[in-house]
Parts: C-alpha cells; structure tokens; sequence
C-alpha cells in the first residue's frame, strides 16, 4: 500500500506541525535563522507525472483523523472501505480520476479561433478595398479568352487534361 | 474494492500486434487503390491517345495556329 512510503515523513510533519518547522531549524554558525516561507517548503500538488506528492493533502488532523491514523498502524484488513477512503482523502487532494477529467475549455478555445478568423476575414475585405491597387491587365476577359485559344493551340495536356476537353472538330468544348 | 490488477507489461506489444498488421493492411489497400484508380487508367489514356495520334496532321494544325517559330504558317 502506498501509505507505507509516506509515513515516516508525513507523521514527523504532523507531529512537529506546520508552523513550529521554521523555529525548529538549528542555528548554524552563529548567524542565525534563516525565515522559511512557505513556498520554500515541500508543497503539495495533484500531477499526473508525480503521483506522491512530497506532503499529504490534510495537514492538520482532526482528532477523527488522528484516531484513524492510529488505526492504520495496526492490520490493515480490519480497516473499512469507509476508513480506507478517508484515508486516501487524508493524504490526496483529488483522485487520478478526478485529476485527470477534461474541463469545458476547448469550447472558448474554439470560439476564439473562430473570433480571430473572422477578424482576419474582415481585415483582408478592408485591404481588399482600401489597400491593393487594380489587378493587372492578364485577368481581362479579352486577354483571357486569347490565352485559352493559344493554350489549344498549342495542345497543353492533350491526354488527360486540359486540351483534352475540347473538341477540335466542332470547335467548342466536349460535353 | 477489490480490482483486478491492471496489466504492467508488454503494453507497447500488444499495441504493435494488434495495430501492426491493420496498418500494413490498410497500406497495401491504400496503394492497390491508388494503383487501379489512378495509374492504370492513366496509362491507358495514354495508350490511347497515341494509338490514334497522327503527328503530321496535328503538327500542321499548331503551324496553321501560329503556335510555332521556327516554322511560319503557310501562306504570305
């Protein structure tokens, strides 16, 4: 059982309690004591990737903790399932299952990406407008039409492409 | 609360013998199709067009065009 690993530090812990570490620390070399904030210290936290976190959850037990501590000392088989959960609750915040559950985020994350692309849509229609000049003279349908004729002339693609779907002998395009 | 204990090994094996042999499958499909839709039908349009194709005639009309340099239309 995972509570075996934890026991010898988590019990000091506890016993010490969580304010009473920092006046605990010896004093080295005469300089003195070096204040301990909290973030310094081991910190818990529900990871995936690191499952014993270096502290239990509950740090402060009730005397119904403590007494089911005391409990856990002896044989396990005489514990309930009720007693193991509370157990579990007392070293785990969240379960692995509880943890790992998927939030409702991909839903803002989707709306923005549809916000953002619509923004850009609106962008590319001013500079559409206010910022490109004409297009070049190629694009006239006059220019076009005469470069589809020199295209057939010169049968590009006559198997399967684009020469390929006109008809020579009647002059216009195969059905 | 007793589960059965999950499986600790060979979880990268069983994955690879049953996605392995799917995978090659679907591979060979993948290129049987490609194979018989697209390359044999090619291959045969090419075939073909050049059957009937006659080089003197079509070389005649892209003159007649004006497509070419070396060779003008015929006519002034």
């Amino acid at each position: 059982m995972l509570f075996s690993f934890r026991m010898l530090a988590t019990r000091a812990l506890s016993l010490v309690g969580k304010r009473a570490i920092s006046t605990s620390i010896c004093v080295r070399g005469g300089h003195g004591v070096a204040k301990v904030d909290d973030y310094a210290l081991p910190a818990y936290f529900d990871r995936r990737e690191n499952p014993l976190p270096d502290v239990q959850f509950v740090t402060e037990l009730s005397a119904e903790q403590r007494s089911l501590k005391e409990k856990e000392k002896g044989s396990w088989a005489t514990l309930s399932n009720e007693e193991k959960i509370a157990l579990y609750r007392i070293s785990f915040k969240q379960s692995f299952a509880e943890m790992n559950e998927g939030t409702k985020e991909w839903k803002s994350v989707i709306a923005g990406m549809f916000f953002f692309i619509g923004m850009t849509g609106l962008v590319v229609l001013w500079q559409r407008k206010f910022v490109y000049g004409p297009v070049p003279s190629t694009f006239e349908s006059e220019w076009k039409e005469k470069e589809v004729q020199r295209m057939l002339d010169m049968r590009i693609n006559p198997v399967e492409g684009f020469s390929a779907k006109w008809d020579y002998e009647n002059k216009e395009w195969k059905k | 609360m007793s589960l059965a204990k999950p499986a600790m090994r060979g979880l990268l094996g069983k994955r690879l013998r049953f996605h392995l042999p799917i995978a090659f499958a679907l591979s060979l499909v993948a290129a049987a199709a490609f194979k018989y839709g697209v390359t044999e039908p090619r291959k045969q349009a090419y075939a073909d067009f050049y059957k009937q194709y006659d080089t003197t005639k079509e070389f005649n009309n892209m003159r007649e065009a004006g497509v070419f340099e070396s060779v003008r239309p015929t006519g002034k």
